[in-house]
């Protein structure tokens, strides 16, 4: 019985990789533990290791050959006693992958084993098995999904995820109009070709009806108010963004004296106009707007987002920036803000905080941006942890300037300090390059002159 | 006076469904009426016509009681009297039905006639209309004219027979409904002018009692809603037993004389002929109830005689709602009952979705009965879609062969590139207690899959659901 080496998954989510080299040739001898090929993926190479001994009799997927299947058949290794080049040539008639048939004519009669169930085990799979691989590629993430099987088709047929799909049917089911807006409106995503969205909980509990909510209150004790688009735009991407993307958190606290007295200088010698009133006030969060572009630059590595099979590594500072609006919030971006100088970042932020105020913004002046700044400092909110907005990687909650003890050189000292908290979406940025990228920003507001370069 | 969150104007299906659900809901409820709780369905139109067919298929059974073994000694016999009493017995039990859901559900129920006179106020006066006689008693504890205010108006106010120029109904010698109802004898012969469900339905129980019976259709099939396939099968039921059925024709003029009418037709070619009848049955359907309730002066918009609203009874006057007939096709019992709860849960804030109305299903209790819903074979084709058809005879299902009841059709479209059902159509015996078989599977949006995958209790005429939709899918396993 020839011994089937297939594509290994490296991953639980892995459902296609590369065949970047083969390390045997076909005729080698295999012993237990050589490493026989490298696989590669979006994330990492791994050397596809023997399990069994024999002889390399047939390679059927060629070096370089791009989205290989997991347990796609790559190989047939000829066990002990096995004739080599038989296993060779059945392995036409048995292999699926289009690369064999086109380069193994051998006639079928021949093959010894051609529709083999052999291969008990795969023979090379470093640690991950691929069975849970080729299960999450097949059931949908998480729990059971309520959908209407006319709804389940059509999203197939359209490679749509069907749990990506809100449901307006009974109890929230997924039905045919749904799944027909989600195509129309590119509402839902699209299944990922990477085994099926793993970031996902395994089981995202549903909240409690709305009945079941308000059964808990007096009747008459409360007023209903709808939820307008924003409200359910803040919602779902909320909940999206806390169940699929892993927070952490990095807090520092920066001595804001030099800021400061920085800003007292730069708004002193602001020119004046006609009208007397001077041509910029630059305020703190200026500043930390600038601070983050900047600090941002000096860590390009962090300055990146997230997709399923990609890093997307921003060029540009885009730095968005919460403001609070009746019912609700919007973060208007400041593009390229590495760029701009504090007067400009003060102006163009005020421009965007009045139109955001009356609605008046375009979507293309809210979305994108690859981190936020949301300052909670106006209320004395002394340090909070912020959710990042994707395709954020990284979101800083600043809290208010106050003057606090601190100790200097063994010294009791009074200054105005500042704490933040860097929100960070562990799949891009891991702990170490967070701390850089809150270092750089810590330095920078610390030692604002260095915003003037 | 008194203050209501919903004022129905109309007691019919949809207008007392609606209060029934108002009141569940914890709104205060009236239903005005000026003439019978339950409307035209349950007094003059779906339920006495049922009874009617019902004496006639017993009549049928016991005139062929040889096929099944059985012996009748002497002559089977009716008496129309009686029938009628009969069907007009049912009517009133149910009448009397309505009442008591009214004050069990604590709604208030006003006699007369209403006129919106603004938004949120109706006046209520004595009924004008001369109501059609026998009539149920009114019921006791209702409230009488007045004015009365509400938060909430729901037009319910039904439809009635559509009257064509120059051959006005008498009551005599041309029928509406009404007449052909309560008929003091039947004729020798009858000419029914229209083969709509209720056209259809009179012809079939009148040729059952032994009248000679023609329909004339203006359009080229009868029961033209139906699937083409569908209605040719039930046209050659009905000529087999011995009804005339001419199509794409006309009736050009009536000429009445002392006991009888004579017809003029003319079909499409323009060939003319004429036909003599003891009676005739105008039944060329329905117009909306729509004069005398101040709608115009609202500036309430109608589109072809209809009120128009969004789907959940809303009409583009704030506060005034329509369901039912008079809200537009399809003029149906069931769609006005449903229409009702809809427009009742959309104004306490619900958020009901807004009625499919490709699933309503229609049922006709001629003999064969037909049932349908969704699209026919034409009007799928007609929307451009790719279908699979699925066909399933009664003579390939053992309870039908059982039951004497070998002839018929269930038909199944299918929407060929996702499964979808689009439709069904059946003709045969008690199609009308299948069909809700399909409405539920599209309700659900099952696909071929899922009805493939259900089993089908054996033996039963539902059997024959389950082969056509294999039928469809090359996969029949009876025929």
């Amino acid at each position: 019985m020839p011994i089937k080496i297939l594509m290994p998954a490296l991953s639980p989510t892995m459902e296609k990789g590369n065949l970047a080299r083969w390390l045997k040739k076909e005729g080698d001898t295999i012993k237990s533990g050589d490493v026989l090929a490298e696989i590669e993926t979006d994330k990492a190479t791994m050397e596809v290791e023997a399990v069994d001994e024999g002889v390399l009799a047939k390679i059927l997927v060629p070096d370089g050959a791009q989205d290989v299947k997991v347990n796609e058949l790559i190989a047939l290794i000829a066990g002990e006693g096995e004739d080599v080049k038989a296993v060779a040539s059945g392995a036409g008639a048995s292999a699926s992958a289009p690369a064999a048939k086109a380069e193994a004519p051998a006639p079928k009669a021949e093959a010894p084993a051609p529709k083999a169930e052999a291969a008990p085990a795969p023979v090379a799979a470093p640690a991950a098995e691929p069975a849970p691989a080729a299960k999450s590629a097949a059931a949908p993430s998480g729990g059971r999904v309520f959908a209407s099987p006319l709804a389940k088709r059509l999203a197939k047929e359209a490679g749509i995820e069907i749990a990506a799909i809100e449901g307006s049917g009974p109890h929230g089911r997924v039905v045919e109009r749904d799944v027909k807006a989600a195509i129309a409106g590119g509402g839902a995503k699209k299944a990922a070709p990477q085994a099926a969205s793993a970031p996902k909980a395994p089981a995202l509990a549903a909240g409690m009806s709305d009945e079941t909510i308000k059964k808990l209150f007096e009747p008459g004790s409360f007023e209903e108010v709808p939820h307008d688009s924003m409200r359910k735009v803040i919602a779902k991407r909320l909940v999206e963004a806390k169940q699929t993307i892993p927070h952490f958190y990095l807090t520092v606290d920066c001595n804001l004296t030099s800021l400061l007295a920085a800003r007292e200088a730069i708004n002193a010698a602001a020119p004046k106009g006609k009208d007397k009133q001077p041509a910029y006030k630059i305020s703190v969060n200026d500043f930390v707007i600038k601070a983050l572009a900047m600090a941002l630059q000096r860590v390009p590595e962090a300055n990146v987002t997230f997709t399923e099979n990609t890093m997307l590594k921003h060029r540009h500072s885009d730095v968005a920036v919460a403001v609070s609006i009746p019912g609700g919030l919007i973060t208007p971006v400041v593009r390229k803000a590495e760029t701009k100088g504090l007067a400009a970042i003060s102006a163009e932020m005020k421009d965007l905080a009045t139109r955001a105020r009356s609605r008046k913004l375009q979507p293309q002046e809210y979305q994108g941006g690859s981190t936020a700044v949301s300052n909670l400092g106006m209320f004395g909110i002394k340090n909070f942890q912020a959710v990042i907005n994707p395709p954020h990687a990284t979101i800083l909650a600043v809290g208010a300037g106050e003057e606090r003890v601190i100790v200097e050189k063994g010294q009791m000292k009074v200054a105005t300090m500042m704490s933040v908290t860097l929100s960070t979406d562990h799949r891009a940025v891991d702990g170490a390059l967070g701390a850089e990228l809150i270092s750089a920003f810590k330095d920078l507001i610390e030692n604002p002159v260095g915003m003037l370069v | 006076m008194s203050n209501y969150d919903v004022l129905i104007i109309g007691g019919g299906p949809g207008g007392y469904v609606a209060a029934i659900r108002a009141a569940q809901l914890g709104l205060k409820t009236a239903v005005i009426e000026r003439e019978h709780l339950g409307g035209i369905c349950l007094n003059w139109g779906c339920i006495p016509t049922k009874a009617l067919l019902r004496s006639a298929e017993i009549y049928h059974y016991a005139t062929h009681a040889k096929d099944y073994g059985l012996g009748i000694e002497g002559k089977v016999t009716f008496d129309p009297a009686a029938i009628v009493k009969r069907s007009r017995g049912v009517s009133a039990q149910l009448n009397g039905g309505i009442g008591f859901l009214m004050k069990k559900n604590k709604i208030d129920v006003i006699w007369g006639e209403a006129t919106i006179s603004k938004v949120g106020e109706v006046v209520v006066t004595e009924t004008k209309k001369p109501v059609v006689q026998p009539q149920n008693p009114i019921p006791k504890g209702v409230m009488g004219p007045g004015t009365y205010q509400a938060k909430h108006i729901i037009v319910a106010t039904g439809a009635r027979p559509r009257v064509l120029p120059g051959i006005e109904p008498d009551g005599k010698l041309i029928w509406t409904y009404f007449e052909a109802m309560v008929p003091p004898a039947f004729p020798k012969s009858l000419i029914v002018m229209g083969s709509g469900a209720i056209g259809i339905e009179f012809a079939s129980f009148y040729r059952t009692m032994g009248v000679e019976v023609t329909v004339v259709e203006v359009l080229p099939q009868i029961m033209p809603v139906e699937d083409a396939e569908i209605s040719a099968h039930a046209r050659k039921r009905f000529e087999k037993q011995g009804m005339k059925i001419l199509t794409s024709t006309k009736v050009t003029k009536v000429e009445k004389k002392a006991n009888s009418v004579v017809c003029t037709l003319e079909d499409d070619k323009g060939a003319k002929q004429t036909i003599e009848a003891e009676r005739m049955i105008s039944a060329v359907g329905v117009v909306c109830n729509t004069e005398g309730l101040g709608l115009e002066k609202l500036g309430v918009k109608l589109d072809r005689g209809a009120i128009v609203t969004d789907g959940l009874g809303k009409t583009n006057v704030a506060g005034v709602y329509a369901i039912g007939d008079v809200a537009g096709p399809p003029m149906l019992a069931h769609k006005a009952e449903h229409e009702g709860v809809l427009c009742v849960e959309a104004i306490k804030g619900l958020h009901p979705h807004a009625m499919e109305k490709t699933m309503i299903p229609g049922c006709t209790y001629c003999h064969p009965q037909v049932a349908s819903v969704g699209l026919t074979e034409a009007k799928a084709k007609e929307a451009g879609i790719a279908v699979k058809i699925g066909r399933f005879p009664f003579a390939g299902n053992g309870k039908a062969i059982a039951l004497g009841e070998p002839e018929g059709l269930v038909k199944t479209i299918f929407d060929a590139k996702t499964g979808k059902l689009l439709g069904a159509h059946m003709v045969g015996a008690e199609v009308t207690e299948l069909i809700q078989g399909y409405v539920v599977a599209m309700n659900c949006e099952t696909t071929e899959e899922e009805l493939i995958h259900t089993v089908f209790p054996h033996p039963t005429l539902s059997e024959m659901m389950h082969e056509s939709v294999m039928d469809a899918y090359g996969r029949v396993i009876h025929t």
